[in-house]
């Protein structure tokens, strides 16, 4: 008989994987996983006791750095929070303007993502791929907003700037250009052999389950839970598009690779009608008071963003600071599932099945 | 550094045409090390995503020579790219320790350089210069792909100085 | 004594004579068009009106102090008192003739006017005569004027009809009497012309102030009618406490009107005359001012008195449902609060007691038309009096949300963990145990992952001081 051993093995915060700081402390006997330990908190910056000090434009671009990959939806959470709390009308362009930064950011992240799970197979064309589409998306942000990564682009009550001249035009033409593309993608890797044997049945899990360890997004809908908050509690102006809320049964790896890669799909169709639908007059941002004060009580918003959804709780008391910000972070909830997902799989099948989580390390905050 | 072929005369440019070249070992070595940065992958938070668009498609940096390698031990430069926190800095530390000498640190963003948007938290390292000496730093949150490339220029110029005049520059 | 009765007899006479000629003289000055003659005449009235009243209150604590040394004494007095007499006769005969000679010398003046010549009598005749003789020429007066109000296309009789319309008005409520407070504001107009036209009795000039006052009202309430503000019973009060304000006030500047007619009748007549209109003129902007600020004040109070009925929100009967399924199968008191957010899309909250928090969390998950199957967020927060942990749950089943909160003691902060309820929240308890402190009993790893082990403190804390502030 082989005596054999458990091993202590730290996947440590510094990887070849792009997650970020994200150790795991596997105990492991030869390749199987016997116990699985994330350790998290290496990137802790304390956000949430910042924002306690800081007024609420000033909050806006500290919750870029969060979601780093898909900055324009977490602006677009805590707006909404304010605009909930303090009830204010957003005009229209300004709405359209933001749904465009979204799912353009939307669909830059999934690119992102695609490109290093790719990578962490190790195949490297896939991600200059994904790269080149995230640059020319990045180029179109960087002409809105200023930034190529963290926007600071929404405000309470608007957009702080208006599309430049040529822009829409840009954004109609980035679409059937991103859907050819995306066919590409789709005969490079979907239908790989050794691609599909890596991901087909790995990291198995049941709606059940999902629901129980409060999974949201791509993650959830890949069990064939049909829920996506721009459909089913619609904020902003969601409820004027027309497109499908993607779900796979398996629940597994493969799945949620194929939900993102339909949701890029998705976010494609909304673009395009939103820049038919675009309102050429308008202002971008409502008649708010310079110094906005947070109401007396507290407010929960949670908007769907590229990872899940993201939630803003918001408790004021009356002052131009808010007395606790809290943020739903998506990573932070979808994380929990890895140490039951790891039990007993291969070290090899780790990294597709940390991949497929699509963990941002700045948004589990450490 | 640059070959200047204005103030040379034709005796000189002959012997040029012959492909002698005068120079110190130290400077090879120097330029040896400048052109083939390896640095190690040690993205820490939103600059990395730069760190990595940079290396991509359309700034590519592999023509510059650098090529990331994912073991300190073989690895020249470290480029820190994110905030460091408290929990993290031990780490930062022990790495910097494993790599091999000669070795650089490049401080990117300014949560790197000085603690950035984070320097009031209770959390964060305030500068990466107070574990780990720094040679090069960038500014920008997150610095453009291009103030990278720029940054590790500055890096490679500081090697072959620090190499042709022997004095270290701090 | 006698002589002393006859003496104040006589006094009381003068006294009253000297009173009937002033109010004689007044409404003569209502009725006449004004001159400068009648100005300085009215001076003088009002100058003997004074006198008289004067010597008449001397002449009173005279009186009162003779009787006293009566009482006192005997004989001795009435000599002083015979001389206190005397002194008092001679004051209102001298007073008489006073009023006399301002008598004679208007009575010339309104012969150089009238030209008639009319012979001067003696102080009483001419008195009487005068007054006759200016009821007369006010009543021509009050035609001629009224000849040119018609050609100018109005009636002074109606306004003078309103006038005493308008005072008794001011007396009555004024909500029975819209119609006639909007033709009272019609003919406020004329009779504000007509004071300009040159009236300035100060009782006339209290009238238009009044008059201004129910304009004012009126328009208000007009103004207050179309914009359907509840509650007439305000702007009735606010009419009443306008006229009586306005009333005190045109008294006010009634007296110093008459102060303004003085200084223009001691200086040129001309002066006087516009001096006077200046004056009217100024009343009236004075209580047109008033009336404006009273006008937006009061729609100010109507406007943000009635406060608008608060509208029931659409999930009121979710957390009914809640609330009853929750008392019913755990007891009446397990709840501490239940309401309504409605600054968080109009989401239930639930507040529960510390000892009832897990089994309502249960209830709220196993109950079958309940169904919370989906924690959604799970964090605490510092108030400084207490803790609170906020959970947010969700049910697929039904689709809504419901909010559970429970309040916990900020020195020991100790609660059920709802981990085995939903698996999901496991970290973000971790995570409220590290940064606030508080702690979850029944979990089952509790430990602190985002600042590891060995930091001192909780940072989330209100009152946290950082350990090594120079790092």
């Amino acid at each position: 008989m082989i005596r054999t051993e458990e091993m202590l093995l730290n996947v440590g915060p510094q990887h070849p994987s792009t997650h970020g700081v994200f150790r795991l402390v596997l105990k492991i006997d030869g390749e199987i996983i016997i116990e699985a330990k994330p350790v998290i908190g290496y990137l802790h910056r304390g956000t949430e006791k910042l924002a306690e000090n800081l007024q609420f434009t000033q909050i806006i671009p500290y919750t870029d750095r969060m979601d780093y990959i898909s900055a324009m939806t977490n602006n677009y959470v805590i707006c909404h929070a304010a605009e909930t709390m303090m009830n204010i009308q957003v005009p229209e362009k300004a709405e359209y303007l933001r749904i465009l930064a979204m799912e353009l950011n939307r669909v830059a992240s999934h690119l992102l993502w695609w490109g290093t799970f790719i990578l962490d197979f190790g195949a490297t064309s896939p991600l200059l791929y994904a790269f080149r589409d995230r640059e020319m998306i990045l180029n179109l942000l960087n002409e809105l907003s200023g930034a190529r990564l963290t926007y600071n682009y929404m405000r309470v009550g608007g957009v702080k700037w208006d599309a430049p001249e040529g822009w829409l035009e840009k954004v109609r033409d980035f679409v059937p250009y991103m859907r050819e593309e995306l066919k590409g993608y789709h005969q490079l890797v979907t239908g790989n052999e050794i691609f599909l044997n890596r991901t087909k049945g790995v990291g198995k899990y049941s709606k059940e389950d999902a629901i129980n360890y409060s999974l949201s997004g791509p993650n959830l809908r890949s069990t064939g839970v049909k829920w996506d908050l721009r459909k089913d509690e619609p904020y902003s102006i969601y409820d004027r598009f027309d497109f499908d809320v993607v779900t796979r049964e398996d629940g597994d790896a493969y799945a949620r690779y194929e939900c993102r890669l339909a949701e890029v799909e998705e976010s494609l169709k909304i673009i395009e009608q939103a820049v038919e639908q675009f309102p050429q007059e308008g202002e971008i941002m409502a008649k708010v008071p310079k110094i906005l004060k947070a109401p007396k009580g507290e407010t929960f918003v949670r908007i769907e963003g590229a990872r899940g959804e993201i939630g803003c709780y918001i408790a004021g008391d009356g002052k131009k600071e808010p007395y606790r910000l809290k943020f739903r972070r998506p990573s932070f909830y979808n994380l929990q599932i890895l140490p039951k997902l790891l039990e007993g799989e291969n070290i090899s099948n780790l990294i597709a099945i940390l991949g497929a989580v699509d963990i941002v390390l700045g948004e589990v905050d450490g | 550094m640059d070959l200047k072929l204005y103030d040379v005369t034709d005796a000189e440019y002959e012997e040029i045409k012959q492909n002698i070249l005068f120079t110190s070992l130290e400077q090879v070595k120097g330029w040896a090390r400048s052109n083939s940065l390896w640095p190690m992958t040690f993205g820490l938070a939103c600059c990395a995503i730069e760190m990595m668009a940079s290396s991509s498609a359309h700034y590519d940096l592999d023509r510059f020579g650098t090529f990331y390698r994912n073991s300190p031990r073989q690895s020249d430069v470290m480029i820190v790219s994110g905030t460091v926190t408290k929990k993290m800095a031990p780490t930062v530390r022990r790495l910097y320790d494993q790599m091999a000498e000669p070795k650089w640190v490049i401080a990117m963003g300014s949560c790197a350089t000085a603690g950035g948007p984070y320097v009031k938290s209770y959390s964060v390292v305030k500068g990466v210069d107070q574990i780990i000496p720094v040679d090069v730093y960038i500014p920008g949150c997150p610095p453009n792909p291009a103030a990278l490339i720029y940054g590790i220029n500055k890096l490679k110029e500081k090697i072959r100085y620090e190499a042709k005049t022997g004095k270290r520059v701090i | 004594m006698s002589g002393e009765k006859d003496l104040e007899q006589l006094k009381k006479e003068a006294v009253a004579k000297a009173k009937a000629a002033a109010a004689a003289k007044r409404k003569a000055k209502e009725l006449a068009e004004s001159g400068s003659a009648k100005n300085t005449v009215d001076d003088a009235d009002d100058l003997a009106r004074q006198k008289a009243e004067a010597v008449a209150k001397a002449k009173a604590a005279a009186a009162a102090k003779r009787k006293e040394k009566e009482l006192a004494e005997s004989g001795s007095a009435k000599s002083t008192a015979d001389d206190a007499d005397d002194l008092a006769r001679q004051k209102a005969e001298a007073v008489a003739k006073a009023k006399a000679a301002a008598a004679a010398k208007r009575k010339e003046k309104e012969l150089a006017e009238s030209g008639s010549a009319e012979p001067a009598a003696s102080d009483e005749d001419d008195l009487a005569k005068k007054k006759a003789a200016a009821v007369a020429k006010a009543k021509a007066a009050a035609a001629a004027k009224r000849k040119v109000m018609e050609q100018a296309g109005e009636s002074t009789e109606a306004g003078d009809d309103d006038l005493a319309k308008k005072k008794a008005a001011a007396v009555a409520k004024a909500k029975a009497a819209a119609a006639a407070k909007r033709k009272a504001m019609e003919q406020a107009g004329e009779s504000a012309e007509a004071a300009e036209a040159g009236d300035d009795d100060l009782e006339k000039k209290k009238a238009a102030a009044v008059a201004k006052a129910k304009a004012a009202a009126a328009a208000k309430r007009k103004a207050m009618e179309q914009a359907g503000e509840s509650g007439s019973a305000e702007p009735a009060a606010s009419d009443d406490d306008d006229l009586a304000k306005k009333k005190a006030a045109a008294i006010a500047k009634a007296k110093a009107a008459a102060a303004a007619k003085k200084k223009a009748a001691e200086g040129a007549g001309d002066g006087g005359d516009d001096a006077k209109a200046k004056a009217i003129a100024a009343a009236k902007a004075k209580a047109a001012a008033a009336a404006a600020a009273k006008a937006k004040a009061g729609g100010k109070a109507a406007a943000s008195a009635p406060a608008e009925p608060e509208q029931p929100s659409p999930n009121q009967k979710y957390l009914d449902k809640y609330v009853k399924i929750i008392t019913e199968h755990l007891g009446p008191d397990v709840l501490e609060d239940s309401y309504i957010n409605k600054l968080s899309k109009d989401v239930p909250t639930l507040v529960a007691k510390p000892e009832s928090y897990k089994k309502v969390a249960q209830y709220l998950k196993y109950n079958e038309s309940l169904g919370f199957d989906y924690l959604s967020e799970l964090h605490g927060t510092d108030f400084q009096t207490h803790m609170e942990v906020y959970v947010h749950l969700y049910s697929y089943k039904n689709r809504q949300s419901v909010a559970l909160k429970v309040k916990l003691d900020r020195d020991a902060p100790v609660i059920d963990s709802v981990q085995p309820l939903w698996a999901g929240a496991d970290w973000p308890e971790c995570e409220t145990y590290d940064l606030l402190g508080i702690k979850f009993t029944g979990h089952p790893n509790l430990r602190r992952i985002m600042l590891g082990e060995d930091w001192i403190g909780h940072p989330l804390r209100k009152d946290y001081e950082p350990y090594d502030v120079e790092v």
